[in-house]
């Protein structure tokens, strides 16, 4: 038990350690007070060693985490400092990169990523920032307004296939997902985040304003701040998914608006939407988060990363042949990059064809780097979009890659096996009650390592917490730290985390049976049979790289965060196609036949006297006020 | 009401139903009987119709024109099927794969409770192999499928060939909202309940599978698949269930809509439409497709590999490809066509297919009776047993008399229900038979013991048959039968219809003094399992393959035995209902008529 508990401390601040930028304020004190709310006050010399290992586990996971995003943001600290120096005192610059990789699958992976950095503070006391230059201005007065220290929010068309595609670089859950940090200043968190989704809503004209508190939630380790800063309460964390969230072009297109050159110039021109959604996988992201200005952290920079994440499907649009280029991709091609940017590049992911026996590329490659990427070593191709020599004679770059290997898809490769992914499904039938099923995949072959699940499910599906086990090769897992807040009636969705430990090369499986509410009438969308949505659950864990299978970092892990797919349930539905006749129906029989049955029943009947005389009656009254017994 | 209030004119209405309760009960059952077979008559019924705005208003155009490759790949598919000697698993996983589907593979194990000689199996082995297409538009919520048998056999490649060249099609469209499963189940229905029961993590009927390691969210619909032949000339569309459950309307409508548009000839319970409902032989083309159709639903057992995902809440229907000696012949390409609109639509449906009706009958494709109309039918029955009540006197002491015959003819029911699978071992041991012989002639040994049962007991506790003690034990008897087959007809109508219509005049008759003998043979003749030979032989006439008694003796005995498996293996419930409940309540009219 105290091994499991200290595991939760450990992971929980690696978590934190490992995402944060460069503060050590922010990890000691979220490994504190993570251990607080773990573990026990007499454990306190064990935790303390476990504070030493985790530090010196920072330093190397920080090391790795660099390049979790594409590879340049790994060489981004040292490049901008010295090419920026000249701008004025707030300085702010914008970088832009294109990163394509070959899926094994045969598909085409392409992330676009746009990094704006600006030095300045926008909650400095008495100076209000009113003068931008680069970062979008609607967004910096949403930061300063609602007090936002870090926002990240995501749009995505699609799934992302794990088993066929590895990892992405920026995971998502389909739909939309919002989370948010807010500053410690800020009073009334609820009040401010309902305003924010519905100023966001607007800016990305998406339906976040249908975030409320039915599907907000404040999870407690899933979801760490990723910039710099001394908060870590989850009092100011707020996080929302809307599965049935539909990304279109009116998206996309308030979302090139925030980038500096726009849609005009750069790599951004290759964003034609009726390419990019026609996609198997579509996924817009904007994040922002405060880092430091140098590596001193002498003060905080904000950084802003919009990103397009694009899988194309060779099946559907290649026409079977085996051969891409940004025009077939995009149907445009690049011509320069965006003159406000100080560095934009287009990486090719090489490494699976390193002496170009596979594929080539055409124009070939001016330069090749390499970094790790997701605890593996990858080789890149690199097009800078600054040097002049890149566009050649046409003044246009068209990068094509062609397959050596011809013909169509007949071998097609096997699934992949992901160290970390997971599935969920809803079990059972009928309308009454049902189990979600979780499994969770390891597929390293030796190492066991903490995964943190997160579980939101709407109030109307009634878990039974009681009900839910976690095993793993069929023997139980005691999950070592479970929170859970049960949901309210109308109110909030019922919140789940767990840190459950998988064994090597195992299928933990966590079961939770639900009973499905019956809703008030009002309360059903207008397409009540389609079903109702239960949110992604979301698998967060540090991952053993695969590099560090070749011993050089024994101990390196990095971060992956698996979203699993979401779950579409039928709920009791009345019958809303004749509500007329229903309600028509039911009255009358409840007015008329029950009303005369009960009647009649409860009735006692007895044959009637024949009505008295005229004269008879008179008789009568006269009896009656005299005071004798009536005739 | 007021007729009711008023004890004068309430009397006069009892005196009225008492005096003419014979020919009243009489009038009923004939009306009740007209009514049914006027269901079929065209003027009467209604024209069927898209309710689903999803489906209906835009036609897609279908460009699927791998008919011949699909036949190519169905030839493949057969000599792997003939190398291999059963289902081709890994040359199967290879087709999927290339075809760029998520492919993956089920295995199951059953062992029948008696073996099953229809089909002559009894330890039951078998894959799965399933590819998921993914949507690209969709996170995985909602699924579609699209199932072919594996048979023994050179039967079904076809179909098979077909499902690979629209997989193969499907791959290369960008529309898909949802997922579609491409399944190739082995062992008809009980690969079929296996990967069911996988996909949903149930487990009903204790078969053993390996779970499954990839869904595609919701099930929305499915279509099952069934071609023997590179040409057809029709298409026939099975829709009967387990338990007697059925479809939305809306699919057989977007059935009947593709073959109209595409103009493929197509067949309901394997009649052609006639056009000529005015004349004699046009309305009795309708009878016996809507007999058909009621003798199907009633036996309650899958009809088609389709019939087990209704249990699910999954509208599904399976399409039987029939190849006759008519002139019109549809080459694949044609039914690849049919397939192709047909998941189109469905892959256009925002909700569930609910708009249209569950609960229907039809006397032709184009043409169905709602449970509105259908429904006064079994109600006209039902109304002779309440008149069978209204006209009994209320009673006083003697109920506790009418005891031991319920709990008699209820204990005979359990025998009937547990005994014939319990002990067909010794069955077996002591006398020359297989077992599933053994099972079917225990069942029938204790069904025709349940007659021979002493049923007087009653006057061991109240010294002598009295009689009020029978006009008690009758009036309990239409009391249970009322709610009995009031219930059963509301879940499957035909069942309900075809009890009522052969256990009403018994229940309507019977009393210890009408002739004895007599009344014995036409009580059996509308025993419920004669009502099985005579559906049978009705059955079979109606398929145009008549019979001799003999072969009809035989069916019979396989009828029961299949009933039993159907119980076992599906979880179909007429053999229960018909043992535990139907045979006691009838067993309590014998009863009557014994007593002394």
């Amino acid at each position: 038990m105290t091994a499991g508990r200290c595991t939760a401390a450990l992971l929980a601040a690696v978590l934190v350690c490992g995402l944060t930028c460069a503060s050590t304020a922010a990890a000691e004190e979220a490994i504190t007070e993570e251990y607080e709310s773990i573990s026990n006050a007499n454990e306190h010399v064990q935790a303390q060693d476990d504070y030493a290992r985790s530090q010196k586990r920072r330093e190397i996971t920080e090391h790795d985490d660099d390049q979790n995003e594409p590879p340049p943001s790994s060489s981004s600290s040292s490049s901008s400092s010295s090419s920026s120096s000249s701008s004025p005192p707030s300085k702010d610059y914008f970088k832009e990169e294109l990163v394509i990789r070959p899926l094994s699958s045969g598909d085409i992976y392409a992330s676009f990523q746009f990094q704006t950095r600006w030095d300045t503070d926008f909650f400095a006391p008495g100076k209000k920032v009113s003068h931008y230059r680069l970062f979008p201005k609607s967004l910096g007065q949403l930061m300063s307004k609602f007090s936002v220290r870090e926002m990240h929010v995501s749009f995505t068309q699609g799934y992302w296939r794990t088993m066929q595609w590895g990892q992405p670089f920026l995971p998502a859950p389909p739909g939309a997902e919002l989370w948010v940090w807010f500053q410690d200043s800020v009073a009334d968190v609820d009040g401010a985040w309902k305003e924010l989704t519905n100023v966001l809503s607007g800016i990305f004209c998406a339906s976040l304003n249908f975030i409320d508190s039915t599907n907000t939630v404040e999870p407690t380790a899933s979801f760490k701040p990723l910039g710099v800063g001394n908060v870590t309460h989850q009092r100011f964390l707020r996080y929302a998914v809307l599965p049935r969230e539909i990304v279109c072009t009116e998206n996309l297109t308030p979302w090139k608006k925030l980038l500096p050159c726009g849609s005009k110039a750069g790599l951004a021109v290759l964003m034609k939407s009726e390419k990019l959604f026609h996609s198997s996988f579509l996924s817009l992201a904007v994040h922002i988060r405060p880092v430091c200005q140098d590596w001193g952290c002498k003060g905080t920079a904000w950084e802003l990363r919009q990103t397009v994440n694009v899988v194309f499907d060779l099946h559907t649009t290649g026409q079977g042949k085996r051969e891409w280029s940004f025009f077939k991709m995009f149907s445009r091609t690049l011509t320069e990059a965006c003159p406000l940017a100080t560095s934009s590049k287009v990486y090719i992911d090489v490494t699976d064809n390193p002496q170009g026996e596979l594929f080539e590329l055409n124009p070939a490659a001016p330069s090749l780097t390499q970094a790790v990427v997701l605890g593996d070593r990858r080789t890149y191709a690199v097009y800078d979009l600054m040097a002049s020599g890149t566009f050649g004679l046409l003044r246009s770059l068209n990068v094509l890659l062609r397959w050596k290997t011809p013909g169509n898809f007949s071998t097609q490769v096997d699934m992949l096996r992901p160290l970390l992914h997971g599935e969920r499904y809803v079990a059972g039938y009928g309308l009454q009650t049902g189990e979600i099923h979780t499994l969770i995949y390891n597929n390293h072959p030796y190492r066991a390592f903490p995964v943190l699940l997160l579980d939101i499910v709407p109030w109307y599906l009634r878990l039974y917490i009681h009900t839910l086990t976690v095993t793993s090769k069929s023997r139980e897992n005691k999950p070592s730290y479970i929170h859970y807040q049960p949901s309210k009636d109308r109110l909030r969705p019922h919140l789940l985390e767990m840190l459950i430990q998988l064994p090597p090369n195992s299928v933990t499986e966590v079961t939770v049976q639900f009973e499905r509410a019956l809703l008030k009438w009002t309360e059903y969308t207008p397409d009540p049979n389609h079903g109702f949505y239960v949110g992604s659950s979301v698998i967060s864990a540090l991952v053993p790289s695969v590099v560090a299978m070749d011993t050089i970092f024994p101990e390196s892990s990095y971060f992956v965060r698996v979203y699993t797919e979401p779950l579409l349930v039928n709920l009791p539905t009345p019958d809303f196609s004749m509500p007329y006749n229903v309600i028509c129906l039911t009255c009358t029989v409840v007015a008329v036949g029950y009303g005369s049955l009960y009647n009649l029943l409860t009735r006692t009947f007895q044959v009637e006297e024949p009505s008295p005389g005229v004269v008879k009656r008179l008789a009568n009254m006269i009896r009656y006020l005299r005071g004798v017994p009536l005739l | 009401m007021g007729l009711l209030s008023d004890p004068n004119r309430r009397r006069a209405l009892t005196n009225l139903l008492t005096r003419l309760n014979t020919p009243l009960c009489i009038v009923c059952y004939l009306a009740g009987v007209a009514w049914f077979m006027g269901l079929a008559f065209e003027p009467f019924t209604l024209r069927t119709y898209m309710s689903e705005n999803a489906m209906g208003s835009t036609m897609v155009e279908e460009r699927f024109l791998a008919g011949e490759r699909a036949l190519v790949t169905a030839r493949e598919f057969a000599a792997q099927k003939k190398k291999m000697g059963g289902m081709p698993v890994d040359w199967l996983v290879k087709a999927m794969q290339a075809r760029g589907l998520e492919v993956f593979t089920q295995s199951f194990s059953r062992t029948l409770p008696f073996p099953d000689e229809n089909k002559e199996r009894y330890m039951v082995h078998g894959t799965n192999v399933y590819g998921i297409l993914r949507a690209p538009r969709a996170p995985r919520t909602e699924a579609l499928v699209l199932s072919a048998p594996c048979t023994p056999g050179s039967s079904n490649n076809q179909a098979v060939g077909l499902l690979l060249g629209l997989a193969q099609y499907f791959r290369g469209q960008m529309y898909w909202a949802k997922d579609i499963i491409f399944l190739v189940n082995e062992h008809d229905l009980i690969g079929m309940q296996a990967w069911l029961e996988g996909y949903h993590h149930t487990n009903t009927t204790g078969m053993s599978w390996t779970p499954l390691e990839g869904r595609g969210g919701s099930i929305q619909a499915a279509l099952s698949l069934e071609l023997s032949s590179d040409i057809i000339t029709s298409l026939d569309l099975v829709l009967e269930g387990l338990n007697g459950q059925l479809p939305n309307l809306d699919l057989a409508n977007l059935f009947y809509a593709f073959c109209q548009k595409i103009g493929v000839l197509c067949t309901i319970q394997g009649k052609l439409q006639r056009n000529d409902w005015d004349s004699a032989a046009g309305y009795s083309q309708a009878v016996q497709t809507m007999l058909l159709m009621v003798l199907k639903q009633a036996s309650g057992r899958p009809w088609g590999d389709h019939g087990l995902f209704l249990r699910y809440h999954i509208e599904a229907a399976s399409i039987r490809g029939i190849n006759s000696f008519r002139q019109y012949k549809t080459d694949l390409t044609t039914v690849g066509k049919l397939l192709e609109g047909m998941f189109r639509k469905l892959n256009n449906l925002l909700e569930r297919l609910h708009q249209s009706y569950f609960f229907y009958l039809l006397p032709s494709l184009s043409r169905f009776v709602s449970i509105g109309y259908y429904m006064p039918a079994f109600g006209l029955l039902a109304a002779i047993l309440l008149l069978l009540v209204g006209m009994r006197e209320p009673f006083g002491p003697g109920v506790l008399s009418v005891l031991t015959p319920l709990i008699i003819s209820h204990l005979t029911g359990v025998a009937l229900y547990t005994l014939p699978i319990m002990a067909q071992q010794t069955a077996v041991e002591h006398f020359p038979v297989s077992e599933t012989e053994a099972v079917v002639l225990t069942a029938i040994a204790i069904y025709t013991a349940g007659l021979a049962l002493p049923h007087n007991t009653h006057r061991v506790l109240s010294g002598e048959g009295t009689e009020e003690g029978w006009r008690v034990l009758k009036l309990i008897a239409i009391f249970y039968m009322a709610v009995l087959l009031g219930c059963t007809a509301l879940i499957n109508f035909s069942l309900g219809f075809i009890l009522a219509l052969t256990l009403v005049p018994v229940a309507a008759f019977i009393t210890p003094h009408v002739p004895r003998v007599l009344s014995a043979l036409v009580m059996v003749l509308l025993s419920p399992g004669s009502t099985l030979l005579f559906s049978i032989f009705v059955y079979q006439e109606l398929q145009e393959a008549p019979i001799t008694l003999l072969e009809g003796w035989n069916l019979f005995l396989s009828v029961i035995s299949q009933g039993i498996l159907d119980h076992n293996l599906y979880g179909s419930l007429v053999y229960p209902l018909i043992s535990l409940l139907v045979y006691p309540c009838w067993l309590l009219l014998w009863n009557i008529l014994f007593w002394k």
